[in-house]
């Protein structure tokens, strides 16, 4: 009966939060001012990496330190395509994300068969084997200057998406689209099977499946959601730079699913907002950003190691036990 | 033919520095089976500490044994207070990922964003001339030094009863505790000794590549790479995959400057196409 109850407390906290949240992002953002607009907008974009990230650590079971490759892969097509050969938005989006596919199709070659800390380790130096490209290859990428002036899309609809409103309405389709779809995705028997193997993966590779498939596969989805995240963001900032890459981006990422809580879609969209919430509130005061990551991190690990989600639970269910 | 030999022995060179770097790394992992994220950091200590201690008593010695003893007991202290509590190896990772993005802004907050460099000792300053071909001696030490450690470190690993417990709990964890091998004890000496190791390769590095922010998550790769390749937990492993990264890293930004990283890529994937394991890897998932 106890547990009939606090089941129910969770739930209905759980539909308040998302109405909430829904509220929030539906209707506030025209009266808000510019700034808090463009941090909403970044917030639901990285969301989106959070997000699919959380695919692989929270469901699959494997830590990825480098999946901030694919983000960069997306956004660097995008802003190739767009700035250089002069293509629309619909082709430089979808060359986007068929890129990260790719490239996901590629690395998992080399990591589906891994898993703990090897898995972790050649991810992270995959990640950098793309963030020495988008540095080093200099009449492609740009080097360290990177590309900048990348159009807002223009879909051929009456509004432009160079007023923030439209576009942030635009990015939170796409990122309600992304939450929707990794919903059903993770639900379906295919999810429920990563699931299986992130608890064991022997045991699943005894019941008949081929594990090695399942993760690979996984492994591409997951590249697929970063890579739209991707997109979004060379639209959304009009630049890329090997920073959009780098391991402390790749690392933020990981922040944002560890404090949000792996395992829950929601947990890292709302750990995305709150770092990116802080990155933006900080950089205003202070240089000291990683070091305050880095804290972050420590303190989340000591203090909060099933992320905010797990909090969140531990505390409604309180005046049950 | 001129260029091929002095690329080898920069290559060589560089493997010796990754050798340090290494071992200490396939240490930790084959005893408290973690990848050490804060690797890298140390390494970047190391010269940063070993600069200062330099800059303050104007002896070479003085700054290696400055640099590398201070962050083998930061290390030592890590591993104590902060990773020996989780049973778990997860937390451990995530823990030193937190520590590398502290250690990276003090750095910055402490020695600022410019390159420092760092002089070679006195004596070692000098180039060597061999036919055609001309060579930073300093570059010769390193790896002599290299050698010497990786000497050393199988003399301790194989010939003393410390080698032989730490070799204990490689293999089995719980069968060493049970034969009275304090592993919690090794666990933290060889947390230290890889920090120290670390450290050390930072400041032997700095007469070639200086001193600068970032060289952390540089070099962190690379050494990554050299475990992946030559396989956890050995350290003949570390050896003959820092060769092996180190040439090839070498070649790769000589002859393909604009794709240096991505040479690194192809070595990586034929390695775990037939070894995903690396070359003399322990076993273990």
């Amino acid at each position: 009966m106890r547990t009939v109850r606090g089941l129910m407390t969770e739930s209905r906290m759980k539909i308040i939060g998302l109405f909430a949240a829904g509220v929030l992002l539906l209707a506030f953002p025209p009266f808000l001012p510019s700034y808090w607009l463009t941090i909403l907008n970044q917030m639901l974009i990285f969301a989106v990496l959070a997000m699919s990230l959380d695919l692989l650590m929270g469901y699959t079971g494997l830590a990825s330190f480098g999946h901030c490759a694919f983000f960069g892969a997306s956004a660097y097509a995008v802003a190739i395509l767009s700035t250089r050969y002069g293509s629309g938005f619909v082709v430089s989006a979808l060359c986007g994300v068929f890129a990260s596919v790719v490239l996901g199709l590629i690395f998992g070659f080399l990591v589906a068969h891994t898993a703990g800390v090897y898995f972790l380790m050649i991810t992270l130096a995959l990640g950098m084997v793309i963030w020495g490209l988008a540095f080093r290859w200099v009449s492609m990428t740009g080097g360290d200057n990177g590309i900048a002036g990348i159009p807002r899309p223009d879909l051929g609809l009456p509004i432009s998406f160079d007023d923030p409103v439209s576009f942030y309405y635009f990015t939170l389709i796409v990122f309600l689209a992304a939450f929707v779809l990794l919903y059903l995705f993770v639900r379906s028997p295919f999810g429920q099977s990563l699931l299986g193997i992130r608890e064991s993966e022997s045991r699943m590779r005894n019941l008949g499946y081929n594990t090695w498939l399942h993760k690979y596969l996984a492994y591409a989805v997951a590249g697929a959601f970063s890579g739209v995240s991707g997109v979004l963001w060379a639209l959304y900032n009009g630049f890329v730079s090997p920073m959009d890459v780098e391991l402390t981006s790749s690392f933020e990422a990981f922040l944002m699913v560890i404090l949000g809580g792996a395992g829950t879609l929601a947990g890292p969209a709302l750990g995305a907002g709150i770092i990116v919430f802080l990155k933006n509130f900080i950089s205003a005061y202070t240089q000291r950003w990683l070091l305050i990551l880095g804290a972050i991190y420590v303190l989340t690990i000591l203090y909060a190691p099933g992320g905010l989600a797990e909090l969140v639970k531990r505390i409604t269910r309180r005046p049950e036990t | 033919m001129d260029f091929f030999i002095i690329q080898t022995l920069s290559g060589i060179s560089f493997a010796a520095v990754l050798f340090l770097l290494t071992s200490g790394l396939s240490l930790i992992f084959g005893v408290m089976n973690i990848v050490n994220i804060a690797h890298g950091s140390y390494y970047m200590l190391g010269g940063y500490i070993g600069l200062s201690a330099y800059w303050a008593t104007h002896n070479f010695v003085i700054g290696l044994l400055a640099g590398a003893i201070s962050v083998g007991v930061l290390g030592s202290l890590m591993q104590r207070f902060f990773l020996r509590k989780y049973v778990e190896h997860f937390p451990q990772v995530l823990m030193t990922m937190g520590f590398a993005l502290i250690f990276r802004d003090l750095a910055l907050l402490i020695w600022g964003g410019d390159p420092f460099s760092f002089p070679a000792p006195e004596f070692l300053q000098a180039s060597i001339h061999l036919g055609g071909v001309v060579f930073p001696s300093y570059r010769l030490f390193v790896v002599l030094i290299s050698a010497a450690v990786a000497f050393c470190l199988w003399l301790f690993n194989e010939k003393t009863s410390y080698g032989a417990q730490l070799r204990a709990t490689v293999d089995d964890k719980e069968m060493a505790a049970g034969m009275g091998i304090n592993v919690p004890l090794v666990s933290g000496m060889t947390f230290g000794l890889g920090a120290l190791l670390a450290a050390f390769g930072g400041v032997v590095a700095a007469p070639f590549f200086g001193v600068y922010a970032g060289a952390d998550f540089e070099i962190l790769p690379l050494a990554f790479l050299v475990v992946i390749v030559g396989g956890m937990g050995s350290l003949k492993g570390a050896a003959v995959g820092s060769i092996l990264v180190g040439l090839v890293d070498n070649f790769g930004k000589a002859l393909f400057p604009d794709f240096s990283y991505f040479t690194l890529f192809l070595p990586m994937a034929i390695v775990l196409a037939i070894r995903p394991t690396g070359l003399f890897g322990v076993k273990r998932a």
